[in-house]
C-alpha cells in the first residue's frame, strides 16, 4: 500500500474517467439547452465503430506510408461527424417532429447497437483485421516531473488532455459567455429567450449535434486510446454513467468531471483489485475512507466559496471527514484478513458507485426547467 | 395631431379556426397612454404578440413613424423601437437581473471571440442602476429573479425593455398581479416614463385603471375594434357594455346575510410546501353557514396551500379542520367532499376537470361510484347522460353536445361545468378558489349570483380571491391573508380598498 499503488491506481482512474467525461460534456451540451439526452451510450458507440473504420481505412488507402498518428487523428475526425450525425437525428427527431425525447434517445440507442453489431459481424473479422494502434503518450515536460501529481495528471495521451482542457472551456463558456447565457436561458425559459430574439430550436439543433461531436470523441478514446480496435458493445453503459455524471455533477462541467472520477475511480478499483497483489478488503476501506475525506474537504470549499448560499449544515460536513479520516486510520492500524472477492463482483464496482450515488449523494439536483419539453412557438 | 408612433391599419390575424384579429385599426400618437381594453380571449394579447413579432399577421399593415415595417420576430420589434413586459414574465428564474437583462445583446468586455468573449455583468449592472434612478426603478442587478418579489420582476421587465431601447412600451396585464399600492406606484412609473417621451400602450380588462391612467382607450370585442374613446368622454358603464356588447350589472345585487352555525372551523392550522417551508403558519377562523367569509390577498401567501388543507388535498402538519361539526384533519378527500363540501379550484385546467374527458363524465367525477351512476360497480350511462342534460340546462353551459371534451370548451363554459358540478350536490360549504379568474364579464356576473343564491340557502361560503372588487362585491365578511398568517378579520362594510390593500403588503393593524 505505498504511493506507486495510489499513482497507479489514480492514473488509471483518470483515464478510465475520460470517456465518461466526455460523455458528459455531450450530455451537458443537449441538456442545458433542454433537449434530453439518454443517447449518449449510442453515439458513443457509433463514434468508438467510425473510429476505427476511419482510422483503418485512412491507412489502408495512404498504404501505410503516411505516420500512424495521421490515420488516428482522422479517425477521430471522422467519430466525431459519425456521433455528430446521430445526434443530428435525435435532434431532428426531438426538436422538429417533437417526439418525446426518451422514446427518440432509446431509438437512437438500439439503432447504434443494430448498426454497429451488423457492421462487426459484416465487415470486421475478429481475427485479420487489427487496429491502426493507439495515441501515444505525452508527458508534458516540467509539469510531468512533479512527484506524485506530475505522473497522474500529466503523463497521458492526448485525448485525456482534450478531455480535461474541454472541460474547462465548457465550464468557462457556460456561465461567462453569450453562447452559455443564451444555451441556459433556452434550456430554463425558452419563451423568454424567444421574446429577446433568440432562435430557440435553432440553438438546440446546434447544442446536440456539437454535443454528439463530444461523444464521438469519447467513444473514440475506447479505440484509438484504450483498446487499439474495435469490439461489439464496447461502450458497456459508460454512456448512461456520463449521464449519472451529469446528474450528480448538478449539470455543470466540472461537477460532471467530478463525479466522472469518481466513477472512473471505481473502475480502476476494479480493475486493480483483480490482480489480487494487494489485500482487497484493506484496500475497500482504506479507499472509501479517501473518499469520505475527499468528499468533506470538497463540501467544505464549496461551502467556503459560496458563503451564505450553501445550505449544507457544517456538522455534516465535519462527520462525513471525521469519518473518512477514522476508516483510514483503521486501513493503516488493524490487520485485515485475506478475503477474496469474485473478480466479476470487482467488475461491477462502477456500477455499484453509480446507483448509491444517484441514490444517496444526489440530494436535489434541479435540471433545467424546460428540459424535455418540445419548444411550441405559442 | 402628431403622426402616431405606431399604427396597426387593417390587421387580421387567424388561428385554426379562429379569427382572433378581424381587421384591427389602432394608432399610438408620441407621449400617450393608450389602454387596449377587452375581456379574455378578446385579441388584445394577440394584437400585441403581433407587434412584437410573435406572431406574423395575415393581413394588413405595420407602420411605425409613418413608414410601414416589416416586423418577423422579437428582434425586429426590438429594432424598431417597441419593448413588451408581457402579463407571465419572460424572466429565466436561476439567473440574476443582470444576466436577464442582458439576454440576446450581452455586452462583453476582453478579447472579441464572438459568442464565447467574457460577459460584462459590471458594465451592466452600472447601466441597470443608472436607468432605474432616472425612472424611479430600483432593482438589485445581482440578485436572482426568483428571489424577487413579483412586483420587483415587474420593475425588472420595464428596465429590460428600457435598457434594450423601447420607445414605445406594451405592458400586458401588468396590474393583475400587483396589490393596489403597487399598482399606484406602477401607474406613477408609467407617467414618469411619458415624461421621457415615451409612449405606452395598456393592456387591461380593469375599468377603474383605464380611467384613472390612459389618455385613449380602445376597446376590443371578439376581436374586433368595438369603439375609441376617452376617459373623460366614457363611464365605467359605458365601457363595460362596449366590451361585452350588452349591458352589464357591475354591481353585485345580494341581501343582508342570514349567518347560521358554523360549518367550517378551522384551527391554529400549519401546513409545509414541498420544500419544507412554513406556507400556512397557524390560521385559524371560522365561516357560518349563509354568509360568505372573503380571503383577500396577493397570491401565493399561502391561501392555495391553505384550501388544499381543508380540501383534504394537502397534508396538515398541526391544528384542527372542523366541518359541519365533525373533525376531518387530514382525511381523505373523498371523505371531507363526503362531509359535504364543494370545491372549485383555482385552477380549472389542472384541478377542476379532466380536460380530455366529455363534459358528462366531468359532472360525475366525485359521484361516480355512488347510485345512480354505479350499479354494482358499473358505471350507467344512461343515468350519467340525464345528469348531465339536466345540469347543462339548468346553469346553461353553452356545447354543441354533453358528449363534447371539456378542453374543448372556452373558459367560462369550463367553470360553470364545474360549478354546475359542485353546487348540484348536496353540501354545506363551499369553498371557491379563484372562481372568475380569465372569465368574461358576463360569466362572472353568471358565477357570482351562483354563489350569492347558494349563500342565502344557508350554505357557507369560503371565497379566495386575489381581486379585490370581487372580495368586496361578494364578502360579508373580510380576512386578509399575508405570508400564511390570517391578518384581521372584519365585516365587509369596515372594509375599503385602501385598508385590504396595505394588509395585502403585510402592514398590520395596530
Amino acid at each position: 500500500m505505498d504511493s506507486v499503488f495510489f499513482i497507479g491506481i489514480l492514473t488509471l482512474a483518470l483515464i478510465k474517467a475520460t470517456p465518461i467525461a466526455l460523455g458528459a460534456m455531450s450530455g451537458l451540451m443537449s441538456e442545458r439547452s433542454g433537449v434530453i439526452n439518454i443517447a449518449i451510450e449510442g453515439m458513443m458507440l457509433v463514434g468508438a465503430m467510425v473510429a476505427f473504420l476511419g482510422s483503418v481505412a485512412f491507412n489502408n488507402v495512404t498504404g501505410g506510408g503516411m505516420p500512424k498518428a495521421y490515420s488516428l487523428v482522422f479517425g477521430l475526425f471522422a467519430a466525431m461527424l459519425g456521433a455528430g450525425l446521430i445526434a443530428g437525428l435525435h435532434a431532428y427527431l426531438s426538436i422538429h417532429y417533437k417526439v418525446d425525447q426518451i422514446i427518440s434517445g432509446t431509438v437512437i440507442n438500439l439503432l447504434a447497437i443494430g448498426i454497429t453489431n451488423f457492421v462487426a459481424n459484416a465487415y470486421i473479422d475478429p481475427n485479420s483485421i487489427a487496429g491502426v494502434g493507439v495515441f501515444p503518450k505525452i508527458s508534458i515536460p516540467i509539469l510531468s516531473k512533479i512527484p506524485f501529481i506530475g505522473p497522474i495528471l500529466f503523463n497521458h495521451a492526448i485525448l485525456v488532455y482534450v478531455m480535461l482542457i474541454l472541460v474547462a472551456l465548457l465550464q468557462y463558456a457556460l456561465f461567462r459567455t453569450p453562447w452559455g447565457l443564451r444555451t441556459r436561458a433556452v434550456g430554463e425559459h425558452p419563451r423568454a429567450a424567444d421574446t429577446v430574439g433568440i432562435n430557440v430550436n435553432r440553438r438546440r439543433y446546434i447544442n446536440v449535434i456539437l454535443g454528439g461531436t463530444i461523444a464521438g470523441i469519447g467513444g473514440a478514446f475506447l479505440v484509438l486510446q484504450s483498446v487499439g480496435r474495435f469490439q461489439k458493445l464496447m461502450t458497456t453503459g459508460r454512456g448512461f454513467i456520463a449521464l449519472a455524471a451529469l446528474i450528480f455533477g448538478k449539470w455543470t462541467s466540472v461537477g460532471a468531471l467530478g463525479s466522472a472520477l469518481l466513477f472512473g475511480f471505481a473502475e480502476a478499483l476494479g480493475v486493480r483489485l483483480q490482480l489480487g497483489d494487494v489485500n482487497e478488503l484493506q484496500a475497500l476501506v482504506l479507499l472509501t475512507g479517501l473518499g469520505l475525506a475527499f468528499l468533506g474537504l470538497a463540501f467544505g470549499l464549496i461551502k467556503a466559496i459560496r458563503r451564505g448560499s450553501d445550505t449544507r449544515p457544517n456538522r455534516r460536513i465535519a462527520i462525513i471527514a471525521i469519518a473518512g479520516i477514522g476508516l483510514i486510520t483503521a486501513a493503516m492500524l488493524i490487520d485485515w484478513p485475506t478475503v477474496n472477492i469474485p473478480v466479476q463482483f470487482l467488475g461491477l464496482l462502477p456500477f455499484i458507485a453509480t446507483v448509491l450515488v444517484l441514490a444517496g449523494f444526489v440530494g436535489r439536483a434541479t435540471p433545467p426547467a424546460a428540459i424535455g419539453k418540445p419548444y411550441e412557438k405559442a | 395631431m402628431t403622426e402616431p408612433v405606431l399604427s396597426l391599419v387593417g390587421v387580421s390575424k387567424r388561428f385554426p379556426g379562429v379569427l382572433a384579429n378581424d381587421n384591427v385599426d389602432f394608432d399610438l400618437a408620441p407621449g400617450e397612454i393608450h389602454a387596449l381594453l377587452g375581456e379574455n380571449g378578446a385579441g388584445k394579447t394577440t394584437l400585441m404578440n403581433v407587434v412584437y413579432g410573435l406572431y406574423k399577421h395575415d393581413e394588413g399593415q405595420i407602420l411605425i413613424n409613418g413608414k410601414e415595417v416589416e416586423i418577423d420576430d422579437p428582434n425586429d420589434a426590438l429594432a424598431q423601437g417597441i419593448g413588451m413586459v408581457h402579463q407571465h414574465f419572460m424572466l429565466v428564474p436561476v439567473m440574476t437581473v443582470v444576466e436577464n437583462l442582458m439576454l440576446g445583446n450581452e455586452t462583453t468586455r476582453g478579447p472579441r471571440l464572438g459568442s464565447l468573449s467574457d460577459l460584462d455583468e459590471k458594465q451592466v449592472a452600472e447601466d441597470v442602476k443608472q436607468l432605474g434612478e432616472v425612472h424611479g426603478l430600483a432593482i438589485n442587478p445581482d440578485a436572482l429573479v426568483q428571489d424577487l418579489s413579483v412586483g420587483a420582476q415587474q420593475r425588472v421587465e420595464i428596465v429590460k425593455a428600457l435598457y434594450r431601447g423601447a420607445d414605445v412600451l406594451i405592458l400586458d396585464e401588468p396590474t393583475a398581479v400587483l396589490t393596489p399600492q403597487e399598482a399606484e406606484e406602477l401607474f406613477r412609473v408609467m407617467r414618469s416614463l411619458i415624461d421621457e417621451g415615451k409612449s405606452i400602450i395598456f393592456i387591461t380588462h380593469k375599468l377603474k385603471e383605464v380611467l384613472e391612467i390612459a389618455d385613449r382607450i380602445t376597446v376590443l370585442r371578439n376581436g374586433k375594434v368595438a369603439g375609441t374613446t376617452t376617459p373623460s368622454e366614457t363611464t365605467e358603464a359605458e365601457l363595460a357594455a362596449m366590451m361585452v356588447g350588452r349591458e352589464v350589472i357591475l354591481q353585485v345585487e345580494k341581501g343582508p346575510a342570514h349567518p347560521g352555525d358554523p360549518v367550517l372551523k378551522v384551527e391554529d392550522v400549519k401546513v409545509k410546501d414541498l420544500r419544507e417551508q412554513m406556507v400556512v403558519n397557524g390560521v385559524s377562523f371560522e365561516v357560518r353557514g349563509g354568509e360568505i367569509l372573503g380571503i383577500a390577498g396577493v397570491q401565493g401567501n399561502g391561501q392555495a396551500q391553505m384550501v388544499e388543507a381543508i380540501t383534504g388535498l394537502a397534508h396538515v402538519e398541526s391544528g384542527h379542520v372542523t366541518i359541519d361539526g365533525r373533525e376531518t384533519t387530514n382525511l381523505k378527500p373523498r371523505k371531507v367532499t363526503e362531509a359535504g363540501i364543494a370545491h372549485v379550484p383555482a385552477d380549472r385546467h389542472k384541478h377542476g376537470l379532466v380536460l380530455g374527458y366529455p363534459i358528462d363524465e366531468n359532472l360525475i367525477l366525485q359521484t361516480y361510484y355512488l347510485s345512480p351512476f354505479s350499479r354494482r360497480t358499473f358505471i350507467q350511462p344512461k343515468a350519467v347522460r340525464a345528469n348531465a342534460k339536466k345540469l347543462v340546462e339548468e346553469y346553461d353551459i353553452r356545447t354543441p353536445s354533453i358528449s363534447t371534451l371539456a378542453g374543448s370548451l372556452s373558459g367560462g363554459n369550463q367553470q360553470k361545468v364545474i360549478v354546475a358540478r359542485e353546487l348540484s350536490r348536496d353540501i354545506r360549504l363551499l369553498i371557491a378558489n379563484q372562481p372568475t379568474r380569465g372569465l368574461d364579464v358576463g360569466s362572472i356576473e353568471y358565477i357570482h349570483n351562483r354563489i350569492i343564491e347558494k349563500r342565502d340557502e344557508g350554505v357557507g361560503v369560503l371565497l379566495v380571491s386575489s381581486e379585490l372588487d370581487e372580495i368586496l362585491g361578494l364578502s360579508d365578511r373580510i380576512a386578509v391573508m399575508y405570508a400564511g398568517e390570517i391578518l384581521t378579520v372584519m365585516p365587509a362594510n369596515e372594509a375599503t380598498k385602501e385598508r385590504l390593500g396595505l394588509l395585502m403588503a403585510g402592514v398590520r393593524e395596530a
